[in-house]
């Protein structure tokens, strides 16, 4: 297994080539069906590995399986996202991370900043590496690519591209000699990616805005899907068009109904705003002593993801849905 | 706050929407944050600009928001209601480095004399005093097109030199942005509760355009952290018509942004 200590052991920033294609050569990419549970997938996360997670701030984040990455009580991991919302919270708060790499990491405009990234990136106790939002897109592109490092016209003359330091470089282009900013590629061990539906082989069809996943999924050593739904192989192959992320990038598929709960999965459920009020109140009177609550609460207490579900309550269940689904009512 | 007292029967953030409504062109492709950029930019779509285009950082091109239904980010299925085209996020983020976007538009936590914008922290960045959120796609956003920018005015947001350069403006004045390594794009327009502000096409120093109804220039100084050049032919800007402040109350009933 190619993970992060491994390249840390290294000293290199980008995983070297050769090590990226024996590590997806070893893979089994055959179409065989990978359904699992959320305990075990989760056990297909090392300590100390790089996790991306998809979506986008309060979208198609893969709650399921980060509530059972905190229930398993990793530790060590780092984790990439190209905006960063409560989940953030959740991971620096139950002690699974101290190392996020995202452009943006607060619950969402309306509820103002942090209080939680705030404690534990002020008393340093994590660390909360910056980017700009595009330099996330681009390195999980170069990762996904297979290239080294990708070109690019921003973060350059900004105390963004000056705090990452030696993490960027400039040069002069070698056909134009004007400076572009260099990327170096992002290749993370797993991904985690929750979708609308997929089959029991990985093929994963995504509905509304597909944030980074792609690239994501094409970059990382190895996918962990949740999905709405699982579908049967006919069905994907009746509209191969549908299908963003390929079997062969995937090594768990884990169905997890409402898996983003209390955030948003276009078109089956809007955020749970009343949810996210309430958690946004606990942390507002003792950021960490409510987060930590909150995680004792809805995150170890439940006995199933189920269980999770009901603690949201039903009324909050049925009022994301309708929301969601109200896209296809026009 | 007092300030949108004196100007009348609106709020000072339905007063930021429709100047900087005003401020954008018919047929534009807008990238838009949420909140007061989003309403500014239906705002004149509804009004004049009928083939504008607004662009959402989530990987949007062309959506129109159901009124009452305001996004709680760029990144929700709120932001693609009518839309022509969902993108990954990187490749909308890309169509402003091609040069397919006329204006970006933005709120801003602290903005500096050249246009600097900071969202990242206050104090020194290795000991903040408070750490904020980020700068999402603001960095990129303001280095690679037009920036219009809508905030409050006052003496602690508008400061000499910001902590931390978050979204690039002018830099350090005169060719500075440029020779960074930055040849396009720049710091247009400052809409605020008082004024409208520009910059000196020389220094690049932060200008007042135009005042609004009732705000005198002493009043904008003394809500300055900084010396303010004030344009030789200094306008004063009509205040928001009703139609304009109807339009902003239909999108935003509970008034979750124009509060």
């Amino acid at each position: 297994m190619i993970g992060n200590e491994h390249r840390m052991s290294t000293g290199t920033l980008v995983e070297p080539y050769q090590q990226l294609r024996k590590a997806t050569l070893a893979r089994d990419r055959g179409l065989r069906e990978k359904v699992m549970s959320l305990e075990e997938a989760a056990g297909l996360v090392k300590n100390g590995e790089h996790v991306a997670i998809g979506g986008c701030t309060l979208s198609r984040t893969p709650i399921a399986m980060i509530w059972a990455l905190i229930r398993a009580r990793k530790q060590d991991l780092t984790v990439s996202r190209s905006i960063t919302s409560t989940e953030g919270d959740l991971l620096l708060a139950s002690g699974v991370c101290k190392h996020i790499i995202t452009s943006w990491f607060s619950q969402g405009i309306v509820w103002g900043v942090s209080k939680v990234m705030r404690h534990y990136t002020e008393a340093k106790l994590a660390r909360f590496d910056e980017w700009s939002h595009m330099s996330i897109g681009l390195r999980y592109r170069a990762g996904a690519m297979g290239v080294p490092f990708m070109p690019s016209r921003s973060m350059v003359g900004s105390d963004v591209g000056k705090r990452v330091g030696d993490q960027i470089r400039t040069m002069a282009c070698p056909f134009t000699g004007e400076q572009v900013t260099l990327l170096p590629a992002l290749n993370p061990d797993v991904a985690l990616i929750h979708v609308q539906r997929c089959d029991a082989y990985g093929n994963a069809q995504l509905d509304g805005l597909q944030f980074m996943d792609i690239d994501m999924a094409m970059a990382a050593n190895r996918v962990i899907l949740t999905t709405e739904r699982i579908v049967s192989n006919d069905q994907i192959r009746r509209t191969p068009d549908a299908t963003r992320i390929p079997f062969f990038t995937v090594e768990a598929v884990v169905e997890a109904p409402m898996g983003c709960a209390p955030h948003e999965c276009y078109g089956v459920y809007e955020p749970f705003f009343s949810s996210l009020d309430d958690y946004a109140e606990r942390v507002s009177k003792d950021a960490v002593a409510g987060c930590k609550q909150y995680l004792e609460e809805f995150y170890h207490a439940p006995k199933s993801w189920p269980e999770y579900l009901d603690k949201l309550g039903m009324d909050a269940v049925l009022d994301a849905c309708r929301r969601g689904r109200s896209v296809h009512n026009d | 706050m007092t300030k949108h007292d004196r100007a009348g029967a609106y709020t000072a953030s339905e007063l930021l929407a429709v100047m900087a409504s005003r401020l954008l062109k018919d047929g534009q492709i807008v990238f838009a944050g949420v909140g007061i950029p989003l309403l500014a930019a239906t705002l004149a779509q509804r009004n004049f600009a009928p083939h504008l285009t607004i662009l959402f950082e989530g990987g949007t091109i062309g959506p129109f928001i159901v009124p009452g239904e305001l996004p709680p980010s760029t990144n929700e299925q709120r932001c693609t209601r009518r839309a022509n085209m969902v993108l990954p996020i990187t490749d909308v983020l890309l169509l402003l480095q091609r040069g397919y976007v006329d204006v970006g538009f933005m709120g801003g936590a602290q903005i500096d004399r050249f246009g600097n914008l900071n969202s990242s922290f206050i104090g020194d960045s290795d000991n903040p005093k408070i750490r904020l959120p980020g700068t999402g796609g603001g960095n990129d956003i303001s280095s690679l097109t037009d920036m219009i920018v809508a905030m409050k005015h006052e003496k602690r947001r508008f400061v000499a030199d910001v902590d931390f350069i978050t979204s690039p403006g002018w830099i350090k004045g005169r060719r500075t942005r440029a020779e960074a390594g930055l040849p396009q794009g720049g710091m247009w327009r400052v809409v605020t509760d008082l004024a409208i502000l520009g910059f000196d096409d020389q220094t690049r120093e932060m200008k007042v355009l135009a005042l609004h109804q009732g705000v005198t220039r002493e009043q904008v100084q003394e809500n300055t952290g900084f010396e303010l050049l004030f344009d030789s032919k200094l306008e004063t800007a009509e205040p928001p018509r009703p139609e304009e402040l109807a339009v902003l109350r239909e999108l935003d009933p509970e008034r979750l942004y124009t509060a």
